[in-house]
């Protein structure tokens, strides 16, 4: 389950709701039947991965990965046992006499996720673990954690403001913003049938073209049409000015202007292209356009 | 290498200031001090001779420097550890994100503001046998307190002594340890929270070791400033009670009006030599001993 919003939307703080760091204001937090409003973080059957790692920087990765076994009470060759398992698990044997001043950045979100995965709880809660990573090593590790999600076959609750993560990684998404649910589904429901405009703009890049009410058709309902369904056609119904056309190799974005509203297209590069200040016309299919209320923003069938 | 030479001059020019104020202040008179520990003088100071070396071993074995060197180190050792340990005390409890607890930090942390000889005489009235608000509320419990007083029996007073010394330092204590507390990432406290880890395990395995570094520090300040005590002593007992001199410290012995050694300049630069000796190896022991043991981060 992937927590997917802009920061600020509460995603955050619903995972350390679930997490018992924030006590509910309203409402009950459930970990499978039980009631866990009232119950301490350690006897929740969690383990939660921070941004920051949050590892202890005195103490060695082996002693990093022992520590919620030490708590408990687990004997020292037993402790010692499960924590090669976990390393062994994230490629972390050699790293284990260091300390996590010594390890690289990639090296140390692996250490906070083992210390999560050597408690084997029911449910692992993970804030935004790869936000602190380079590019090249957030997409290896985005790969590494989905692979650990089919092996080790537990609930994962991850919080992301990053829609590739959320595209990639989530069995179902559940969109937030301003505190507020938008909408649950898998990833490619929630990218196919946007339950509102916010979701519609959020996830896809680049976003979803969204045109104000009366632009197309009815004068109570904004019109989303997603960049890859957007086609220059000569007799379109939307009639355009080109602004920026910008070449990536596998696509084409073609930034234009209608009227002040902006609309971008995503062609094939083997297709015409016009250049910039040409006068376009676009059209969509009807069954790829998506209808939201003018007002409420919500989904109109 | 060219360009290095070429900063020479800067280098020399922007140390200049900070090499002026430790040699003037600092190499100037510890130098001056070993010298004039190898000399005898008369009262005037003019006509000196040369006793040598020897001179500082004389004043390390012999019974006075010998006496208050106890002393000090009795200082150290009651002031060092409590005053640390209610330093961390004082500054977790107030380490709470409360309503007004800006207003105990003022409090704990006022200390740094009052000097040793406003200390000593809010300690020295609050003890005082006859009109002491202490020794009137606690006489029932300590007789000791009235009579003859905390200051004035040979075998309270340097606890008295400490008392004040402890209490004159915890702001500094409090501040510093107060700062290095909030420098701990509060994630790693959750993350110990969530893992199960009580207030007592948060404690002892994430606030001690994130601390550590700092304590270090305060600890080697404590202790030196335990080892050149003498404001409290000069204002509080004056070395005494007399004759027993169970507050004599080693500064006191020193530079203490009341002295046996106090216009020997020859006998007083050569303790006062030791007596940077002995800050020097104590210091250098805590750094030595906890430096393995003391995480600096990454």
């Amino acid at each position: 389950m992937i927590l997917l919003g802009p920061s600020g939307c509460g995603k955050s703080t619903l995972l350390r709701t679930v997490a018992g760091l924030e006590d509910p204001t309203a409402g009950d937090v459930f970990i499978g039947d039980r009631r866990v409003n009232d119950v301490q973080p350690k006897e929740r059957d969690i383990a939660m991965v921070f941004q920051s790692y949050a590892l202890y920087p005195h103490k060695t990765v082996a002693a990093n990965i022992e520590f919620p076994l030490k708590v408990r009470g687990v004997g020292k060759s037993q402790r010692a046992e499960e924590a090669r398992n976990a390393a062994a698990l994230l490629g972390l044997e050699p790293q284990l006499k260091r300390k996590p001043g010594q390890l690289s950045g990639g090296q140390r979100q692996r250490v906070a996720l083992a210390r999560a995965i050597v408690r084997k709880p029911s449910v692992f809660l993970m804030d935004e673990p790869l936000s602190n990573l380079d590019a090249k090593l957030r997409g290896d590790t985005r790969a590494e954690l989905v692979d650990l999600h089919r092996r080790i076959d537990s609930t994962f609750i991850y919080v992301t403001h990053d829609q590739v993560e959320a595209m990639t990684m989530g069995t179902r998404v559940a969109v937030l913003n301003f505190g507020k649910l938008q909408q649950v589904g898998t990833p490619q429901d929630v990218y196919d049938r946007p339950a509102t405009a916010f979701v519609a703009q959020f996830i896809g890049t680049p976003p979803m073209n969204l045109l104000p009410a009366g632009m197309l058709g009815s004068d109570s309902v904004q019109v989303g049409i997603r960049p890859e369904h957007l086609k220059l056609a000569p007799g379109g119904e939307l009639h355009a000015v080109v602004r920026q056309v910008e070449h990536l190799g596998h696509e084409v974005l073609l930034t234009a202007d209608a009227n002040g509203t902006r609309l971008v297209s995503r062609l094939e590069p083997s297709a015409f292209i016009p250049e910039v200040g040409d006068p376009v016309a676009f059209d969509a299919d009807p069954g790829r356009r998506h209808h939201f209320d003018a007002t409420t923003g919500e989904r109109v069938p | 290498m060219k360009r290095r030479l070429r900063d020479v001059p800067w280098a020399i020019a922007m140390l200049l200031p900070s090499i002026a104020l430790v040699a003037v202040w600092t190499i100037y008179p510890l130098v001056k001090a070993i010298q004039f520990g190898h000399l005898t003088c008369d009262v005037t100071g003019k006509k000196c001779r040369d006793v040598g070396w020897g001179r500082y071993w004389d004043v390390f074995t012999s019974t006075q420097f010998q006496h208050s060197l106890g002393v000090s180190l009795k200082l150290m050792l009651l002031t060092v550890p409590t005053g640390l340990v209610l330093g961390i005390g004082l500054a977790v409890l107030a380490d709470k994100h409360l309503r007004g607890i800006g207003i105990f930090r003022t409090i704990f942390s006022s200390t740094v503001a009052t000097s040793v000889a406003v200390a000593s005489l809010v300690w020295f009235v609050l003890l005082q046998p006859q009109i002491g608000v202490l020794a009137d509320v606690f006489s029932g419990w300590f007789p000791v307190l009235k009579n003859p007083g905390l200051l004035n029996d040979p075998g309270t007073a340097l606890l008295a002594v400490a008392f004040s010394s402890i209490w004159a330092n915890l702001g500094f204590t409090f501040i510093i340890i107060t700062a290095a507390l909030q420098s701990v990432p509060r994630d790693l406290y959750e993350s110990a929270y969530v893992d199960g880890a009580g207030s007592t395990r948060r404690f002892t395995n994430v606030t001690l070791p994130m601390i550590a570094p700092t304590l270090l520090f305060v600890g080697v300040v404590l202790t030196t400033r335990a080892l050149q005590t003498y404001g409290e002593i000069a204002l509080l007992t004056s070395g005494g009670p007399n004759p027993e001199k169970p507050t004599t410290t080693i500064p006191y012995l020193i530079y203490g009006r009341t002295s046996l050694i106090h216009t020997d300049l020859g006998t007083k630069s050569a303790a006062a030599v030791l007596l940077f000796l002995l800050s020097l190896v104590l210091a250098l022991v805590q750094f030595r001993g906890l430096e393995k043991r003391v995480h600096y981060g990454s």
